[in-house]
C-alpha cells in the first residue's frame, strides 16, 4: 500500500508537534484544567504515533493505543475528581497559589 | 585406681551448692536453714572426696600425674585443650587443704553469719568459691588452672565487697580485682610464650618436654617465668602487688581466712611448685622470686608491727608469710614452699577465725549498747581471755605455731625455708641476705603477734563499762573449728618432721615424683650436724626474743581506747600508714590514669571523636544534605516538570546514543 506509507512521516510529523504544544502547555500554563488538557493532548499524540507505526511493526501499536485510552479516561475521572477537590477548598486552579508540597 | 577417676564430685559437688544456694539466695533468702545444711553439705562431701582420692594415692603412688579428661574445651587448629583434671602428689594434697579447711571455714560461717540478710548469697559466693579454688588446683594445663585463677579473683571480688552498700568495701573489692588483673596480665602472656615454645600448654607435656625444649636459664623460660611470676605477685600479694590484700579484710572475717590466708593467696605459690622444672630452669627468676619473698616478708613484717585493726595485723602477717612460701621455691625448696603454704592454712585461718570470733564479740557487745566504737581495734579491746577463754588458747596455739616455736607446726616449716636459704648461700651469696631478711622478718613476726595477743587478751579490758557484761565466748559451731585447727596447727609439723626430731620428711618423700624433675637442675644441700643445729637454735631464739620482747613492750605500757588514744608521730606513723604506699600508687599510677581517662579518653575521644564527631557529625552531614535537597522540593508544578522533562531528555539521549 504505498499511498499509506506516505501518510507515515506527516503522521509523525503532526504528532510531534502536538506532542510539544502538549509540553510547551504544561510548562508555561498555571490553571489546572488547561494543564490537564495538555496532557490529554500529548496522550493523543503519542497515540496517533502509536497509529501510524503499526503499519510498519504490526498491530500491537494499534493495541497499545486502546490502553492508553483507557487509561486516560481513568486518568481524566480522577485528575477532574481532583482538581474539583482543589477547588473546593481554595476556591481556585491556579497552581501557582498550589505549592503544599515544598521542601 | 578405681575411685580417683570420681575426683570430679569434688568440684561438681560445691558446683550444686552455689545453684542451690543462689537459687535460695534469690528466691527464699530467709531459708538459713537450708542453706547451711546445702552450703556446709556440699563442702563436707567434695572432702570426702577429696580423702578417697588421697587415701588411693597414699596405696598406690603414682609415678607419672593421672590426667582424666572431661570434655574436650578447645580444639582449634594446632591447639587442643581439654578441660581435664590431674590428680597426683602436689594436686592431692591441695584437695586436702581447700577442702578440709574450707569445710572447717563453712562450718564457722553457720555461726558467724546467723544474722545477716544475705546468709544464702554468702554462702552460694562462698561455695562457688570452691568450685573455682579447685578448678585451679585440679586443671591438668594452663588454661584450664586459669579458668580457677580467673573465678576465684571474681568470688574474692564478690565476697570482699559483700557489705556493698559501704563504699569502702566495694571500692577494695575493685581493688583487689583490678590488681588480681594485672597479675593475670603477666599470667597469660607467659602462656602465650609456652605455647609458642612447646605448641601445648598440658602441664605434664610441658614439665616432661622443658629440659629438652628450652634451654637451662635462656631467654625463654626465664620470660615465661617471670610472667608466671607476675601473675602469683597479683594472686599471691607480693610487692609490687600486695596492696590489695590488706584491704580486702572488708569482707566477711571467715571469708580473710578461707580466701584471703588459707587459700587463694597460695595459688601463686602452688603455681611455682606446680611449674618447678620451668623455675629450677631459670635461675635468674628463682633468684628474683626468692628476693621478692624475702623483700616482702620483711617489708610487710614491719608494717604489722603499727597496725591497730586486728585483721589488718593479720592480713600483712598473710602477705609476710606468702613472701616466706616464694622465698621458700625461689630458694628451689619447693617441697618446704608447699609445707610452709599448708602449715600456714592451719594457723593463719585459726588465727582469722579466732579474730572473727572475737570481732564477734565485741560487735555483739557494742551493738547492746547501741555505741558506735570500732569492733575490730585492738585498742579497744583488751583483758577479753577472761571472757573468751577458748579463743585465747586456741589463738595463743597459733601464735606460737606463726612465730616458730617449736613443736608447732610452722617453726618446721618456716625452718626448712629459712635453713635453705641459708644453704644456697654457699653457691649464691645474695642468698645470705635473703636468709638474714627471712630471719628479720621472724623476729618481727614474733613481735607483732605478741602485740596482738597482749592487745587482744591480756592487760585490763577497755571495751567500757557497760558493754562489759556483754562479752561472752562464741557458740559451740564457732568453738568446734577453732579446736580442729588448733589440733592441726600445733601437729601440723608432723608432715614434713626433719631428721633431728626423729621424723623422715614425710611430705618430701610424698612429693618426691613432682619435684624429681626440677631436682636435677638445682640441689640444695640441707645443712647437717652443728650449722643445722646453729641455724635451728637461731631460730627457736628469734622467735622467743620476739615474743618475749612483743609482751613486754606491749604490756609495759599503757594502752587507751582508740577514741583517747593520741595520734601516732614519727616513725610510727609511717609504719601505721603503710610507707604511704598506697598514698604513692595513688598519685603516680591511679590518678594520672584517671585523669587520662576522663580528660583525654572520655571528654577528648569519647565525647569529642566518638560521639561528637563520628555519631552526632553524621547525622549533621545528613541534616545538611537533606537541607540541600529540600531546596529542589519548591512545591511548584512547572518546576517538577522542567527538571522532569530535562531528566527525561536526559535519558533519551542516553538511550539513543
Amino acid at each position: 500500500m504505498p499511498e499509506s506509507v506516505s501518510l507515515l512521516g506527516p503522521s509523525l510529523g503532526l504528532s510531534a508537534i502536538l506532542f510539544t504544544l502538549g509540553v510547551a502547555g504544561v510548562l508555561l500554563r498555571r490553571n489546572a484544567i488547561v494543564l490537564f488538557v495538555c496532557i490529554e493532548l500529548m496522550l493523543n499524540a503519542v497515540n496517533l504515533s502509536f497509529v501510524a507505526l503499526a503499519q510498519l511493526h504490526g498491530a500491537s501499536g494499534q493495541l497499545m493505543v486502546f490502553f492508553v485510552m483507557t487509561v486516560a479516561a481513568a486518568e481524566a475521572a480522577v485528575g477532574l475528581a481532583i482538581i474539583l477537590a482543589i477547588f473546593r477548598h481554595k476556591q481556585t486552579v491556579d497552581l501557582q497559589n498550589i505549592n503544599l508540597l515544598k521542601g | 585406681m578405681t575411685f580417683t577417676p570420681l575426683v570430679w564430685l569434688a568440684v561438681a559437688l560445691p558446683l550444686a551448692g552455689f545453684l542451690v544456694n543462689g537459687a535460695l539466695a534469690l528466691g527464699r533468702p530467709r531459708a538459713k536453714g537450708a542453706v547451711s545444711v546445702v552450703g556446709t553439705g556440699v563442702l563436707l562431701g567434695a572432702f570426702a572426696v577429696s580423702l578417697g582420692v588421697f587415701v588411693e594415692l597414699l596405696r598406690t603412688p603414682p609415678h607419672a600425674p593421672l590426667v582424666l579428661s572431661l570434655w574436650s574445651w578447645i580444639p582449634a587448629g594446632r591447639l587442643e585443650v581439654d578441660f581435664a583434671f590431674q590428680v597426683d602428689q602436689l594436686s592431692a594434697v591441695m584437695l586436702l587443704v581447700v577442702t578440709g579447711v574450707g569445710s572447717l571455714i563453712h562450718l564457722f560461717s553457720v555461726g558467724y553469719m546467723r544474722e545477716d540478710p544475705g546468709y544464702a548469697r554468702y554462702f552460694a559466693y562462698l561455695n562457688l568459691f570452691i568450685v573455682f579454688m579447685l578448678v585451679l588446683v585440679l586443671g591438668a594445663s594452663f588454661p584450664v588452672m586459669f579458668i580457677g585463677w580467673e573465678g576465684v579473683g571474681l568470688c574474692s571480688y564478690l565476697l570482699i565487697g559483700f557489705w556493698f552498700t559501704e563504699k569502702a568495701n566495694a571500692d577494695a573489692g575493685k581493688k583487689a580485682f583490678i590488681m588480681n588483673r594485672i597479675g593475670d596480665f603477666g599470667f597469660l602472656v607467659a602462656m602465650f610464650f609456652l605455647y609458642r615454645a612447646f605448641g601445648t600448654l598440658d602441664f605434664a607435656e610441658v614439665m616432661v618436654r622443658a629440659p629438652s625444649t628450652l634451654e637451662v636459664g635462656g631467654a625463654a623460660v626465664t620470660a615465661i617465668t617471670l610472667f608466671l611470676f607476675l601473675g602469683c605477685t597479683g594472686k599471691s600479694a607480693q610487692i609490687p602487688l600486695y596492696t590489695w590484700l590488706p584491704d580486702a579484710m572488708a569482707g566477711p572475717t571467715p571469708v580473710s581466712a578461707l580466701i584471703h590466708a588459707a587459700t587463694m593467696v597460695t595459688a601463686g605459690v602452688y603455681l611455682v611448685a606446680r611449674t618447678n622444672v620451668l623455675f629450677a630452669m631459670a635461675p635468674v627468676s628463682s633468684t628474683i622470686v626468692a628476693g621478692i619473698g624475702a623483700l616482702t616478708a620483711l617489708f610487710a613484717a614491719t608494717i604489722g608491727l603499727k597496725q591497730y585493726d586486728i585483721k589488718k595485723v593479720l592480713a600483712y602477717s598473710t602477705v609476710s608469710q606468702l613472701g616466706y612460701m616464694f622465698l621458700g621455691v625461689g630458694t628451689a625448696v619447693y617441697v618446704s614452699g608447699m609445707f610452709h603454704l599448708v602449715t600456714h592454712a592451719f594457723f593463719k585461718a585459726l588465727l582469722f577465725l579466732g579474730s572473727g570470733s572475737v570481732i564477734h564479740a565485741m560487735h555483739h557487745a557494742y551493738h547492746a549498747t547501741h555505741a558506735h566504737e570500732d569492733a575490730q581495734d585492738m585498742r579497744n579491746m583488751g583483758g577479753l581471755k577472761r571472757y573468751m577463754p577458748v579463743t585465747f588458747w586456741l589463738m595463743l596455739i597459733a601464735t606460737l605455731a606463726i612465730a616458730g616455736i617449736p613443736p608447732f607446726s610452722g617453726f618446721f616449716s618456716k625452718d626448712e625455708i629459712l635453713a635453705a636459704a641459708f644453704a644456697r648461700g654457699a653457691d649464691t651469696p645474695v642468698y645470705y641476705l635473703f636468709y638474714a631478711m627471712g630471719a628479720a622478718a621472724a623476729f618481727l613476726t614474733a613481735f607483732y603477734m605478741a602485740r596482738l595477743m597482749a592487745l587482744t587478751f591480756l592487760g585490763e579490758n577497755r571495751t567500757g563499762e557497760r558493754e562489759r557484761a556483754h562479752l561472752h565466748e562464741a557458740p559451740g559451731i564457732m568453738t568446734g573449728p577453732l579446736v580442729v585447727l588448733g589440733v592441726l596447727s600445733a601437729i601440723g609439723g608432723v608432715l614434713n618432721l626433719p631428721a633431728f626430731a626423729g621424723g623422715s620428711h614425710l611430705l618430701d618423700h610424698w612429693l618426691e615424683p613432682v619435684t624429681a624433675a626440677a631436682s636435677r637442675f638445682v640441689r640444695v644441700e640441707m645443712p647437717h650436724g652443728p650449722a643445722e643445729l646453729f641455724l635451728v637454735g637461731g631460730a627457736v631464739a628469734i622467735g622467743a626474743i620476739g615474743l618475749l620482747l612483743g609482751f613486754r613492750a606491749t604490756l609495759g605500757r599503757r594502752t587507751l581506747p582508740a577514741r583517747e588514744a593520741p595520734a601516732d608521730s614519727g616513725l610510727g606513723l609511717v609504719l601505721n600508714r603503710k610507707y604511704y604506699v598506697d598514698e604513692l600508687y595513688d598519685a603516680v599510677i591511679v590518678r594520672p590514669t584517671v585523669w587520662l581517662s576522663r580528660v583525654i579518653l572520655w571528654r577528648g575521644v569519647d565525647q569529642g571523636v566518638v560521639d561528637g564527631a563520628a555519631v552526632n557529625g553524621t547525622a549533621k552531614l545528613s541534616q545538611g544534605l537533606g537541607w540541600l535537597g529540600s531546596r529542589l522540593q519548591t512545591g511548584q508544578v512547572g518546576v517538577y516538570v522542567v527538571l522532569f522533562l530535562v531528566g527525561a531528555l536526559w535519558v533519551l539521549r542516553a538511550v539513543i546514543r
